[in-house]
């Protein structure tokens, strides 16, 4: 059995700082971590390792530094860890994302595929099914629990806005999950000190067969026009109260729109 | 591909609970104000009904601005399929041409869009919260589409100039639907549609409800929110918004440090809100937080730091701690309710 785990490596979003001068993100010294959404993914990949004996491959597309995130998820468990770099991929969109991933994903064997539901930096969703797609393979996305799985079938909970669905399907076929369905175990010691024996498989351009204008920025169908920040609007009355007088101000104001009856 | 074959605004339109979903009708709602600023494409909003529903059921998109309904009806399509959607919605592109395709950002519009942007070969951007043509040119039908990234704390406007139909999915509670009138005029498309030939491998097994009753804070008047520094003190906001008639929010922190359940989430991963009166205790202010609920009438912010970001989208800031203001306002209210007059 063989499960391969799609993962990314973002900026921490919530260490973000603005330039408030420039309008822009300060992006310097903010951390990378891996994304929630796919290390939760890859705790599940474990778990199902654990129980079934399956193989777990660690997938990324990124720049050289992914590597780190790759070292960190054979120091969690992951058996292999693949790596796709190259500029002609960067800049990509979800689709031109996609593309590429599933070019890669089609020259190897796998039964179950693993995303995570969105990244943090995007907070799109899309590169999961998208992949699903350009592989053919049917889909189950936010899911927040796997109830059983075996060489033939999973079954899932999926949760959506006011409930949970319970779906099977047969493998192989792409989930996508969220962060809540798995707490990711810690690095292994021993694991760690392998992390850096271990090989990270590094696949380029040249290593997929794939047609340069569907990746990248260039094969990217959409193209960011401009990015900005908010602007921040000072308008508000800053009370300095007692609780007593603070208590009795949001009372007032309540009671002004006539939000508070007898 | 011939970019001037495509014309209109299809916008898909959602059942819930045997209903078109607000999200939808918002969006029906963002596409008749398109439409409407710019006259000389002579674009129409066309809504796009899917499943065993009901004829009734399929015009409320008229009622609500679509200007056309195509209702692709199979009445062995009880629920929703992803692959049986994604085919039937490949029809209507291949066959309508939309040059716009809009869908709300439910879980069920984020499982769809994707797959379909991906089958038609086209872009498709996430999560817009801002829609607009082209400004700088007054004939074009460019989409410029503005969403959140980087947990809100940047913002972009993606367009897609080389490929059609122009996809994207819209946050829900962000777009304001048309009032809703029975007597509108509209072009009502039935299409019985064949699906024997559609193969979904997912299959549904169950329905489960969630635990707690789920809460739905986007349809509260008031909301009373607390961030990390209310800590595991959550019960004294409870306390407090039983008593003024209020719903409990939270910030992304005080959820990721479990004190309070995911669906209390206002923000930019988590609810858009915009209640009338929005109070805000102990929440900093975020950018990701501050995109969810900035909307809101007005805002009330409380806060033990007085250059707390959260201060300059209040309406009324108060300098101190909400802990001890909250249970002084929960009385304060109760003595009201129980004056004898």
């Amino acid at each position: 059995m063989n499960i391969l785990v799609l993962l990314k490596q973002v900026p921490d979003t919530t260490e973000m700082k603005i330039d408030k001068e420039k309008g822009t993100l300060i992006r310097e010294g903010v951390p990378t971590i891996t994304n929630p959404d796919d290390l939760a993914g890859m705790e599940v990949a474990l778990r199902l390792k654990d129980q079934c004996g399956a193989k777990v491959t660690a997938v990324t597309m990124g720049p050289p530094q992914a590597e780190n995130m790759l070292r960190e998820l054979y120091a969690m468990g992951a058996d292999d860890a693949v790596l796709l770099t190259d500029r002609k991929f960067s800049g990509a969109d979800t689709w031109a994302t996609s593309n590429t991933l599933a070019a890669y994903i089609k020259q190897v064997d796998f039964d179950l595929i693993i995303a995570g539901r969105q990244a943090i930096d995007g907070d799109t969703a899309q590169v999961g099914p998208q992949t699903a797609e350009k592989l053919g393979l049917p889909q189950i996305s936010y899911v927040d629990d796997v109830l059983e799985f075996s060489k033939e079938k999973i079954v899932v909970k999926k949760a959506l806005e006011n409930n949970y669905e319970v779906l099977e399907c047969p493998l192989p076929c792409v989930i996508t999950t969220l962060s809540t369905i798995a707490k990711p175990r810690y690095m292994r010691v021993n694991g760690i000190s392998h992390a850096f024996e271990k090989d990270i498989t590094i696949k380029t351009f040249d290593d997929l067969n794939i047609d340069p204008t569907i990746i990248g920025l260039k094969g990217s169908p959409t193209k960011v026009k401009k990015t900005f920040t908010k602007e921040v609007h000072s308008n508000s009355d800053i009370l300095n109260l007692d609780g007593k007088a603070s208590a009795r101000k949001v009372a007032e104001i309540l009671m002004d729109m006539n939000f508070i009856g007898k | 591909m011939n970019i001037a074959e495509y014309k209109d605004i299809y916008v898909f339109c959602e059942e819930r609970e045997n209903k078109i979903h607000d999200s939808s009708l918002e969006l029906l709602g963002e596409a008749v104000r398109l439409v409407k600023d710019r006259p000389s494409l002579d674009y129409k909003v066309v809504g796009v009904v899917i499943g065993d529903h009901s004829d009734e059921l399929a015009k409320i998109a008229g009622h609500y601005g679509a200007d056309k309904v195509i209702f692709l009806h199979n009445e062995n399509l009880k629920h929703y399929s992803t692959e049986i959607y994604t085919e039937l919605f490949m029809d209507v592109i291949k066959n309508d041409k939309p040059d716009i395709i809009l869908i709300p950002a439910t879980v069920l519009g984020r499982d769809l869009a994707p797959r379909i942007a991906a089958r038609s070969d086209t872009g498709l951007t996430a999560d817009a919260t801002k829609l607009d043509f082209d400004p700088e040119n007054q004939e074009s039908a460019l989409l410029y589409v503005t969403r959140p990234a980087f947990g809100g704390n940047l913002f972009g406007t993606i367009i897609n100039e080389t490929k059609r139909p122009q996809m994207t999915t819209i946050r829900p509670g962000v777009m304001e639907p048309v009032h809703g009138d029975p007597e509108r005029d509209f072009q009502f498309d039935k299409r019985e549609v064949n699906i024997d030939h559609i193969e979904d491998k997912v299959k549904l097994i169950d329905v489960l409800q969630k635990d707690n009753m789920a809460v739905d804070i986007t349809k509260a008047d008031i909301i009373l929110s607390g961030g990390r520094g209310i800590g595991d003190n959550f019960h004294v906001l409870e306390e407090c918004a039983k008593m003024i008639g209020a719903e409990v929010g939270a910030s992304r922190g005080a959820v990721d440090k479990g004190f309070i359940g995911k669906d209390h989430q206002v923000g930019q991963t988590g609810k858009t809100v915009r209640p009338k009166v929005y109070i805000a205790c102990g929440i900093s202010g975020a950018v990701q937080h501050l995109a969810g609920m900035e909307k809101s009438d007005y805002i009330i912010a409380i806060n033990k730091d007085p250059d707390a970001a959260i201060f300059s989208v209040a309406n009324i800031g108060l300098v101190g701690d909400a802990l001890e203001i909250l249970p002084l306002l929960t009385e304060e209210i109760r003595v009201y309710r129980e004056r004898p007059y």
